[in-house]
């Protein structure tokens, strides 16, 4: 028992890396937007596609292919904020944007079964197969290497947000969206690119994801986007630095559940924990203070 | 909404306003009498029970603003309680339509710990908490042992005749159709539906006036999903068999939003109108397509229409620009004093009936982003 809930904790904290990354990407998209991507986790699925697809029939490595996906989710990340969410006005544009993005999620899961059907796919690599034993037990290196690439694009994203004059732009927008365009931000540019980047790391996301998780299939996308919304509410929404850690908490704890009780309660412990702490602070746990209204 | 361009009109317009809705009543009861396609009728009956449904959806969400993407909890915990009961007391036939209340009562007791924690947020929060906690009564439903885990709960064997089958429960969900829409315009036109509407305008303003927001909103909620709870009972009873993926199925949180929004969200005829438009389209397509993800992706890109090119759906733009066609014929027909005045409080009330917006609300974004 000792030995698999150290386990259930290494694999936890590496997992969560991924979750991490996804929950940045969302909040992020919250924090300068003020609208929630329901669409994240099916894009997430998408991206795994694009991956499964790339080294399939590509024979591409996953981690090369990145090359590849990433740039295609910023795309794909950007056009929809242009179709969509863009043209969306008025007072209602938070909840309209909501539901358009839902829209779109319900859009792409149907074309990705049409595509690929209900199958459950795993992406398939040396990494993923062979393991390496840490401290007496064994860990599969995609774990490793997704954790690793997991901080990586976390510190890239940190270096871009806090050391670059766009980075700057995009978090005088978050905190106030008509002084910075006061002080001469193309607001609608830093809204559009930051939809794309946000998006953008679903494609790593997804990438190490369909490679750690239990397979993937259309349908994932629920799944996905409950979890990673429970992660940023939790952590507060907008918050960056919340959404990494909350991401890591939960994702150790419903692997502790998984071990101490039972696989089929843990998500449900999950949501719980969500729950549970919007009971006693509803703003999350680094969340900003509510705004008047909304 | 009907009500709000009905006072300035004169009586006569009253009289005929109620006359067509006596004749639409009389219509929808007659019409398990004269259509007797088993099919048709079966649409009917489905349609109904999505009429009833968004109604109750926007008894609460139209009314307070407040989208609930949830409401599946209730119409499955409707449709699990009507199911477990009927199993445990040996219920049969059609004194299973008795117990639907029951399945409504079950859903407002599960309405009140879930708003008191759901609505404590901001609006955006609450639409994600809802499809969380509708998550949880999914995972519930699969992973309890007296839910029936994958398998659900089936009907046991019914008393009457293949033939006319379906009559009962038309009866049945236009009375709770016709309930559900006569609540929703008695609560508009009370003191309770001028707090909803208060705190859908400016929940900081209405609470400095003096309404109580989470007890109304809270009142609402609980009623709202009552409604449903009975609509999933009588789901229940009528396909049959209630699955953890049909009765928390979130497509239908997905249809109930998008029915409101094409009629007019927030008012008394948009949400029975989307209804009455798109179940009877979302089960041809259904018929139609031997793939249930075209109708998936028919669904979604409809969806995506409305909300860019109609997002205030079609009954508040209809009625606009009705009120606006009377009023220029009246002017021109007749001298300008007197009709005008009469004209203006309707041209004045209509928009506000529809969107709610108010000089208060375009300032208050600015100042929003100051206090954070």
């Amino acid at each position: 028992m000792g030995r698999q809930l150290s386990e259930a904790i290494t694999d936890g904290i590496l997992g969560g890396g991924v979750y991490a990354l996804m929950a940045v990407g969302l909040t992020l998209i919250f924090g300068v937007l003020d609208i929630i991507n329901i669409a994240q986790g099916i894009l997430v699925v998408l991206a795994a596609y694009l991956s499964y697809v790339l080294s399939v029939h590509l024979h591409i490595d996953l981690f090369v292919g990145l090359l590849v996906t990433v740039p295609a989710m910023f795309v794909i990340g950007v056009a929809i904020h242009w179709a969509f969410i863009r043209p969306l006005r008025g007072r209602e544009r938070t909840s309209m944007s909501l539901l358009a993005s839902y829209a779109v999620a319900i859009i792409i899961e149907g074309l990705l079964y049409l595509f690929f059907g209900s199958n459950y796919e795993n992406l398939r690599a040396w990494y993923v197969t062979s393991s390496v034993k840490v401290l007496g037990f064994y860990l599969n290196y995609i774990y490793i290497f997704g954790f690793a690439l997991a901080i990586v694009l976390v510190l890239a994203l940190y270096i871009t947000l806090y050391r670059t004059q766009f980075g700057r732009s995009i978090r005088a927008t978050m905190q106030d969206r008509t002084a910075a365009r006061l002080v001469g931000i193309d607001v609608n540019r830093v809204a559009a690119l930051t939809f794309g980047i946000g998006v953008a790391v679903t494609a790593a996301g997804g990438m190490v994801f369909g490679a750690t998780g239990g397979g993937f299939n259309p349908n994932t996308g629920y799944d996905l986007i409950s979890r990673l919304l429970a992660i940023i509410i939790l952590g507060g929404l907008g918050s960056i630095a919340g959404a990494m850690v909350a991401a890591i908490f939960m994702i150790t704890l419903e692997g502790v559940v998984d071990v101490l009780w039972s696989p089929s309660w843990s998500v449900v412990v999950f949501y719980a924990a969500l729950v549970l702490v919007l009971a006693f602070r509803p703003r999350g746990l680094f969340g900003r203070t509510a705004a008047r209204a909304q | 909404m009907s009500s709000q361009t009905a006072r300035p009109a004169p009586t006569r317009g009253l009289a005929l306003r109620l006359a067509s809705l006596g004749i639409a009543l009389v219509l929808v009861a007659l019409f398990p009498l004269v259509i007797t396609n088993a099919l048709y009728v079966q649409f009917a009956v489905l349609t109904l029970i999505y009429v009833a449904a968004v109604s109750a959806w926007n008894l609460f969400s139209g009314y307070s603003g407040y989208i609930s993407l949830g409401h599946a909890v209730f119409f499955g915990v409707g449709a699990y309680t009507v199911g477990l009961v009927t199993q445990h007391w040996h219920v049969l036939g059609g004194d299973i339509f008795a117990l639907l209340p029951l399945g409504g009562l079950a859903a407002a007791a599960v309405a009140v710990p879930f708003g008191l924690i759901a609505l404590r947020v901001r609006r955006h929060t609450f639409v994600v908490i809802t499809i969380a906690i509708f998550f949880i009564f999914q995972l519930m439903a699969f992973n309890f042992n007296f839910t029936g885990g994958v398998n659900g709960v089936s009907t046991p064997f019914f008393l009457w005749l293949a033939g006319s089958y379906n009559t009962p429960f038309y009866y049945v969900a236009m009375i709770i159709a016709v309930g559900t829409i006569l609540l929703s315009w008695l609560i508009r036109g009370s003191r309770f539906g001028l707090q909803l509407l208060a705190i859908r305008d400016d929940e900081d303003r209405a609470r400095g006036l003096g309404v109580r927001p989470m007890q109304v909103k809270l009142t609402a909620f609980a009623i709202s999903a009552g409604i449903t709870g009975m609509i999933g009972g009588l789901w229940w009873f009528y396909i049959g068999q209630a699955l953890p993926e049909t009765a928390f199925n979130p497509v239908l949180d997905l249809s109930l939003a998008l029915m409101a929004f094409l009629g007019g969200f927030g008012t008394l005829a948009g949400p029975v109108l989307g209804a009455l438009l798109l179940e009877p389209l979302q089960q041809y397509v259904s018929i139609q397509s031997t793939n249930g993800y075209y109708g998936q992706i028919f669904l979604g890109a409809l969806f995506l229409l409305v909300i860019l090119f109609l997002p205030r759906g079609i009954v508040p733009v209809a009625s606009e620009r009705l009120t606006s066609w009377r009023a220029r014929r009246e002017r021109r027909g007749q001298p300008p004093t007197g009709r005008v005045t009469a004209a203006a409080p309707s041209a004045a009330v209509a928009p506000a009936a529809g969107r709610g917006v108010g000089p208060g609300t375009e300032s208050g974004t600015p100042s929003a982003g100051s206090v954070r």
